[in-house]
């Protein structure tokens, strides 16, 4: 602040907690509405104030006693598969990355440029362009239900390759050098040195591919039948059945509160390296 | 994520000096990726071309030649023009009321000196919200006969009811997919207002140039690349990364009111099985984002030193 201007300071406050009300509220209605029974919700205007069925509307949801309109699958194992898939897909693109971007970076082979270029190019189109050909695929393929065709094509992406790439390019040139006079070869150099200077930017990647991974809904939609395998960002979906007052909207609405629980707490937790991540992806 | 590339290609020419030497190791550390890519884009991407000038029976027996038959089709569509129109402005509503909110939010932020990073946190979090979970929070909120939003509206005497009016059902895709992505805007405009040296600012104010004066006339010029280049971010985000939103709030009703491209070409190829149309869709959307891509790179590039 460059001059004391109390009118302002007060305003900025005032505009500041308005913005964190307002980007706030749809969760604050969310819980509440998790905490009353589905008879309670629906009678306009809804409780703005929690209620006390908190307990048994998640131990329901959690474990899909809920004989409502919609799906009843267990949360519980949505969460899993969530967590799984969202995990495979933030350390299989880091993994994959790594490596290519070494190999970019510190060798010299024919096709080099021809390769950067082929991954280059995949930043540009995201799956929701590709859909069609690429449902064909993992259904050729037999991947439907499984985990390996929920993450596997979600890996196809080459935004992590040009971080590690940026990254190693600034690892300065004699340390490699050091490593190669003392006789370490390419991969003990990767493993000894390369990947601990790389740890901030492989914790900034795993916030935000955990998040995209976490978050997927359009391609689960398409390679997932079974229930036992639904993700539960679209399981909630798959919860809204009928008009507006036929929905259990309680147990709707903790699912969303679980749904949104994890990726928030990662945010959270690691907010600095979240920051950093999504900057220099990005720019 | 996806559809968002501002990686600076500047240092490509960088090199190493030191190289490690070996014939099939780099092949061996590419492998996995290319693997990936190779299968699940590339062969992908090809069969969409493929399959846009082709015209397929209902149960894939027969494929004939068309040429730009599917194209054509496409675009003498009245409903194909229809979801252009509905895509342009909503992303265009999208990305103003987004990038406006944002500004403002983090221009208020960066004034205040106890308790930033308190405000920080309590505004960074809806990044991590799920599209489809905006959608469905947001519908909860908007429901006509139980919402309530729509309970507080008929207080004052309006009627809100999305299921049935196209622009209440605009109104609600926007304000949930804006809510979702304030976040991520808000961000790079922090970071790019404490990126401005403070010196400026005070000789402008020793100078005798208020707040709204130093505002407009150096903070906001400064910001343009930033600006910009969340301009083409959220256009992206408003084309492709909303389809979650869209389908799980209003499904593209109450017509066909809301259904942007990329609900489009879902619906087609997987509702209507007309698989040549659809992936004639794909191939008009690829054509978009490369042209994006190709936009940020020539302008963001060039405009992002200050």
């Amino acid at each position: 602040m460059v001059e004391r201007r109390p009118v302002l300071t007060v305003l900025t406050h005032l505009v500041l907690i308005l913005g964190v009300l307002i980007v706030a509220f749809p969760v604050y209605v969310t819980l509440v509405a998790s905490t009353h029974t589905a008879q309670a919700i629906v009678q306009a205007p809804m409780p703005l104030v929690p209620g006390d069925q908190m307990l048994q509307n998640y131990t329901s949801v959690l474990i899909g006693t809920d004989a409502g309109a919609g799906s009843a699958a267990p949360v519980g194992r949505m969460m899993f598969v969530s967590l799984v898939s969202a995990l495979t897909i933030a350390l299989g693109k880091i993994a994959i990355s790594l490596l290519s971007a070494f190999a970019i970076v510190y060798f010299r082979f024919p096709f080099r440029n021809f390769f950067f270029w082929a991954i280059f190019v995949t930043l540009m189109l995201p799956v929701e362009v590709r859909i069609g050909p690429t449902y064909q695929v993992v259904s050729d393929l037999g991947m439907l239900n499984s985990y390996a065709g929920l993450t596997v094509p979600l890996i196809a992406s080459a935004t992590a390759t040009f971080l590690f790439r940026q990254f190693f390019l600034t690892v300065p040139d004699e340390l490699a050098e050091a490593a190669r006079i003392d006789g370490a070869g390419p991969m003990r150099f990767f493993w000894d040195v390369l990947l601990p200077l790389s740890r901030t930017s492989i914790a900034a990647l795993f916030v935000i591919q955990f998040i995209y991974g976490w978050n997927q809904y359009l391609w689960p939609l398409l390679v997932t039948t079974q229930e036992n395998m639904y993700p539960v960002v679209m399981g909630i979906k798959r919860m809204i059945a009928g008009g507006d007052a036929a929905n259990d909207w309680n147990l709707i609405m903790a699912t969303a509160m679980l749904a949104m629980l994890p990726p928030a707490f990662v945010v959270l937790l690691m907010q600095k390296w979240f920051v950093k991540g999504l900057v220099e992806t990005e720019k | 994520m996806a559809g968002a590339p501002g990686i600076r290609l500047a240092s490509a020419a960088m090199e190493k000096r030191v190289r490690f030497r070996s014939t099939w190791l780099p092949w061996a550390l590419l492998a996995p990726q290319l693997a990936v890519i190779g299968i699940f884009f590339f062969w992908p991407a090809a069969q969409a071309l493929l399959q846009s000038v082709q015209i397929q029976d209902a149960f894939g027996a027969t494929r004939e030649f068309v040429g730009l038959e599917n194209f054509r089709r496409l675009f003498a569509d009245e409903t194909y023009i229809d979801s252009f129109k509905t895509t342009a402005i909503f992303s265009v509503l999208v990305a103003g009321f987004g990038i406006s909110i944002a500004l403002l939010l983090a221009v208020f932020a960066d004034r205040v000196l106890r308790g930033a990073a308190v405000y920080k946190t309590l505004l960074v979090w809806p990044y991590a919200v799920a599209p489809a979970v905006a959608g469905v929070l947001w519908l909860f909120m908007f429901a006509p006969s139980i919402g309530i939003v729509p309970y507080a509206l008929r207080l004052v005497g309006y009627e809100w009811n999305h299921l049935l009016n196209a622009d209440h059902a605009m109104a609600l895709i926007v304000m949930a997919a804006v809510w979702k992505q304030i976040s991520y805007n808000f961000l790079f405009f922090l970071a790019g207002l404490q990126g401005i040296p403070k010196s400026l600012i005070e000789a402008a104010a020793i100078d005798g140039a208020g707040p709204w004066r130093r505002f407009w006339t150096i903070v906001f010029p400064l910001l343009s690349p930033v600006t910009f280049f969340l301009l083409v971010i959220n256009i992206v985000y408003a084309f492709f990364e909303t389809f979650a939103i869209i389908d799980a709030s209003t499904q593209g009703g109450p017509g066909k009111e809301t259904a942007i491209l990329v609900y489009k070409v879902y619906y087609d190829g997987f509702k209507g099985m007309d698989l040549g149309g659809s992936a004639a869709q794909s191939v008009v959307l690829m054509a978009i984002v490369i042209a994006l891509t190709v936009v940020q790179f020539r302008y963001v590039e060039k405009k992002v030193q200050y």
